[in-house]
């Protein structure tokens, strides 16, 4: 018991790295809002191609998402990363991350939004059409709004994994969070430091993980 | 050499795919065997939660909603990096297979909690008082009448989810696993070419664009209702 609590809550060694790790975690919650909105848009515009009339527009899209969706974030990034230089084009880390992120979590994220949008009545699109409104403006004003609001919880529970996936960039030197904690692992031979970086994902996901409960449970008794 | 033979011979290279093929294949045996293991148990876990917590003992909910709650925030990578290099300090070694069956079975189990209680919350309370009244015991409701539509209302999001939880396999990598991105990831340091990266990939997809297609296939079979 002794041990277990110097080799996972060593309270010395967390005081120690604690600035070493706020840095990293500032570096995750930046990374967030870099990712995450690039995701949602990445996602929208796959949406809108999943569910176009245009057999030869939707069939493709399905393929290519479906493809992203079949391989691990981890190889995608590391294809990225360790093989584009390969072919001259070297990537600096946070690139590499941007672009095995906007692949992978577009995909997603399309995908719920295609259930959303395919969760709204035809009959919607051909009355909203009929009064006058554009394609785009029926999109944006009298679809999208009902299908967001019919996936909230899928949405939100996407983004809490996005924010989990950010901790693999560890694997290609992006110093974020993990990457902190395992550097200040690797120098302490102690494993307080990562026993706070997992303190500090909780903090952050834990309010959103119960949010997804509340919300799924809102949207099941409906 | 054009723009197209140099992009081939860097993620295309046939003396390469000859080379280093049966190491790929080596690794797509190491994901497959962890990724059943993985789904088995932590389907069954998840299961076995669920029933627990449909008794309503409160000391016992409290803890299973505490573990579900902590898989589901927690990056599994951060879990099995604490276990793989935290564990040996105070002396047991567990193999690096067995750590990411383990996180990985207990992500799965957290998840799978979730949605099979949702599943049994959802049925309606009449149906638990019918099943009573007719003489079945609690535990016979609970299996005869109540899992059977939880499970069914279950499958889609069971689906994703364990789709996305069982390509995690690849996150073995960085405690040495040797599944298939590890494969991969060696051959390219020995080989200085991408492709026996992009071989990996195709791995994957050979092993997950069949499992994809089946899910999205389960999803509208299964959907009578749209969340």
């Amino acid at each position: 018991m002794e041990i277990m609590l110097q080799q996972f809550f060593n309270f010395e060694i967390m005081q120690k790295v604690w600035p070493l790790l706020l840095r990293g975690f500032g570096t995750t919650l930046w990374l967030c809002l870099i990712v995450i909105p690039i995701g949602l848009l990445g996602g929208l515009a796959a949406a809108l191609l999943l569910t176009a009339r245009l057999r030869w527009v939707r069939w493709p899209a399905i393929a290519v998402v479906d493809f992203f969706r079949a391989i691990p974030p981890l190889v995608l990034l590391v294809l990225v990363y360790s093989g584009l230089p390969f072919a001259g084009i070297r990537l600096s880390p946070i690139e590499a991350v941007a672009l095995g992120f906007l692949l992978n979590t577009s995909s997603y994220y399309g995908e719920i939004y295609r259930a959303g949008i395919e969760s709204v009545g035809r009959g919607q699109w051909e009355a909203a059409r009929s009064t006058g409104l554009g394609g785009g403006q029926t999109l944006a004003y009298v679809v999208l709004p009902q299908a967001v609001r019919n996936v909230l919880p899928d949405l939100v529970s996407n983004t809490i994994e996005v924010v989990k996936l950010t901790s693999i960039a560890s694997v290609v030197s992006f110093p974020e969070l993990l990457y902190s904690a395992e550097m200040a692992r690797s120098v302490t031979f102690n494993s307080s430091p990562v026993v706070l970086a997992a303190i500090l994902y909780l903090v952050m996901l834990w309010p959103l993980v119960r949010l997804v409960s509340r919300l799924e449970r809102r949207v099941a008794s409906h | 050499m054009t723009t197209w033979e140099r992009f081939l011979d860097t993620f295309f290279k046939p003396d390469m795919m000859a080379k280093y093929w049966p190491d790929i294949l080596k690794g797509m045996a190491v994901t497959l065997e962890i990724a059943a293991a993985v789904v088995v148990t932590g389907l069954a876990l998840g299961l076995a939660l669920a029933c627990l917590r449909a008794w309503q003992w409160r000391p016992l909910n409290f803890l299973i909603v505490i573990f579900v709650d902590l898989f589901r925030a927690l990056p599994p990578l951060v879990a099995i990096l604490l276990i793989y290099f935290g564990l040996p300090n105070v002396g047991l070694n567990l193999p690096s297979f067995t750590v990411l069956w383990l996180v990985l079975s207990l992500v799965l189990a957290a998840f799978a909690e979730e949605i099979f209680w949702a599943g049994i919350t959802s049925t309606p309370k009449g149906q638990w008082e019918a099943a009573r009244s007719t003489g079945l015991s609690f535990a016979q409701t609970l299996f005869w009448v109540v899992l059977p539509q939880a499970i069914r209302i279950g499958v889609p999001p069971l689906t994703n989810r364990t789709i996305a939880i069982t390509k995690n396999t690849a996150l073995g990598t960085v405690i040495g696993v040797p599944e298939i991105l590890n494969q991969a990831t060696t051959a390219q340091s020995f080989s200085g070419n991408a492709t026996p990266l992009m071989m990996g990939a195709i791995a994957y997809v050979i092993l997950f664009v069949p499992i994809v297609v089946l899910g999205r296939w389960i999803e509208t079979r299964f959907a009578w209702r749209r969340a």
